[in-house]
């Protein structure tokens, strides 16, 4: 067992709710623990019924399992929950393409390539999907035992012709665009603003360390207990609700605010931009957030 | 009376501070107080101490040096925290007038005559 694994383990083992879960899964999946993996994800979903990536990471373990069907059914729950979420489209992209359902595929796909534009594996998987649909169709062959779910609009699924592994993996570490149109058009919309809801989960905008890792899913979790703190400090002193958390660090401005009651906002600025400043732009970014918010509700 | 005290009582001089405190980190206790009556000094202790310790983690968490001071601002006041070094957190309660840019250069002073 690595130490990542088992330092995992343990703050789940300490902390039920925990979303290290995710993790955790999604690290045992890598080492082919598939059923550690579940039992860990399954877990986890039935803690978080309401989370998409949970049903997400239940499919992806599915699918390595080679359990088509059920994994289909967990990515069609990840898409009701978060119609957003490119992983479950390109997951369902690639059970279509699998069951020769080559339009949904295709829709799924075009999805997952219009969100992320720069996943290379996404567009050369929808290019494969492209040219089977222009190509002439053999004879049908049995279908695989997927079925396709209420997601599907083609009404009559092209045979498989070119059954076989997509160019892709469901590794999902790169940052979501449609997320990142959070902030589209303040200056950090993809790094140094983020937007978190109050289980710690990413909502949108990213940010990287000083040495350019993504960190943003860590920070993430890490602010629903600093929001909870604040929150507890302003109402047992007796000062009402919170408005702000200003933290100046050796090497940075950091600015927490609550752009609705159940969202926090991160802004991280260089020690360059003064505090003042960081405020007033944690402002505009929080309004941007409401607005994006409510579109989206 | 103690230097910590003196520089407390330092503090409280600056219009709108309703009070401070020296707070161990870890646990939470108050080392040294000048408080306000009304203030109440172990739960300003305990909850200033938390909060910067959660701080102190997400701050890390995110590749980013230790935090040199914070504010939480409410619709009521502000808390300000500065640390001393890893064990002690100089903390101060304003209230809405307070003028907070020279209650964090005090504090910063402060903070350093103790670390």
């Amino acid at each position: 067992m690595s130490d990542d694994i088992r330092g995992m383990t343990a703050e789940l083992a300490a902390d039920p709710d925990s979303l290290v879960f995710l993790d955790l899964g999604e690290a045992l999946r890598r080492r082919n623990q598939l059923d550690a993996a579940y039992k860990v994800a399954r877990t986890g979903a039935n803690r978080y019924p309401e989370l998409a990536r949970a049903h997400d990471l239940c499919a992806r373990i599915l699918c390595d399992r080679g359990d088509r069907d059920r994994a289909f059914e967990s990515w069609v729950s990840a898409l009701e929950l978060d119609p957003t979420l490119v992983s479950a489209h390109k997951g369902l992209g690639f059970l279509y393409f699998q069951a020769g359902d080559l339009a949904s595929a295709d829709k799924h796909l075009a999805y997952a390539g219009q969100a992320d534009p720069d996943d290379m594996g996404t567009a050369a998987a929808l290019e494969r999907v492209h040219a089977l649909q222009q190509a002439p169709q053999p004879v049908a062959a049995p279908r695989p035992r997927v079925v396709p779910g209420p997601v599907s609009e083609s009404a009559e699924p092209a045979p498989v012709s070119a059954a076989g592994e997509l160019p892709f993996s469901f590794d999902e570490s790169r940052p979501s665009p449609v997320r990142d149109a959070v902030f589209a058009g303040l200056d950090g919309g993809t790094d140094g603003l983020l937007l978190v809801d109050s289980a710690g989960l990413r909502l949108g905008g990213g940010l990287r360390n000083p040495e350019g890792m993504d960190v943003a899913d860590a920070v993430a979790a890490m602010l629903a207990g600093v929001s909870k703190e604040a929150e507890r400090t302003a109402r047992l002193l007796d000062l009402g609700d919170w408005r702000g958390l200003a933290v100046e660090c050796g090497d940075g401005n950091l600015f927490l605010s609550a752009p609705t009651e159940s969202t926090l906002l991160l802004t991280v600025r260089g020690l360059d931009i003064p505090m003042g400043r960081v405020a007033r732009f944690a402002e505009r970014a929080s309004m941007a957030a409401r607005t994006w918010l409510e579109r989206s509700q | 009376m103690s230097a910590a005290a003196e520089l407390l009582d330092r503090l409280s001089t600056v219009r709108g501070i309703r009070g401070s405190a020296l707070v161990s980190a870890d646990d939470g206790l108050t080392v040294a107080e000048s408080l306000m009556a009304g203030v109440d000094g172990r739960a300003v202790a305990a909850l200033a101490a938390s909060l910067v310790n959660r701080l102190r983690r997400a701050t890390e968490c995110a590749g980013r040096r230790e935090p040199v001071f914070l504010q939480l601002h409410a619709a009521g006041g502000t808390v300000l925290a500065a640390p001393c070094g890893p064990e002690l957190v100089l903390v101060a309660i304003a209230g809405p007038d307070t003028n907070v840019g020279l209650a964090r250069l005090e504090m910063l002073d402060v903070a350093g005559r103790l670390t």
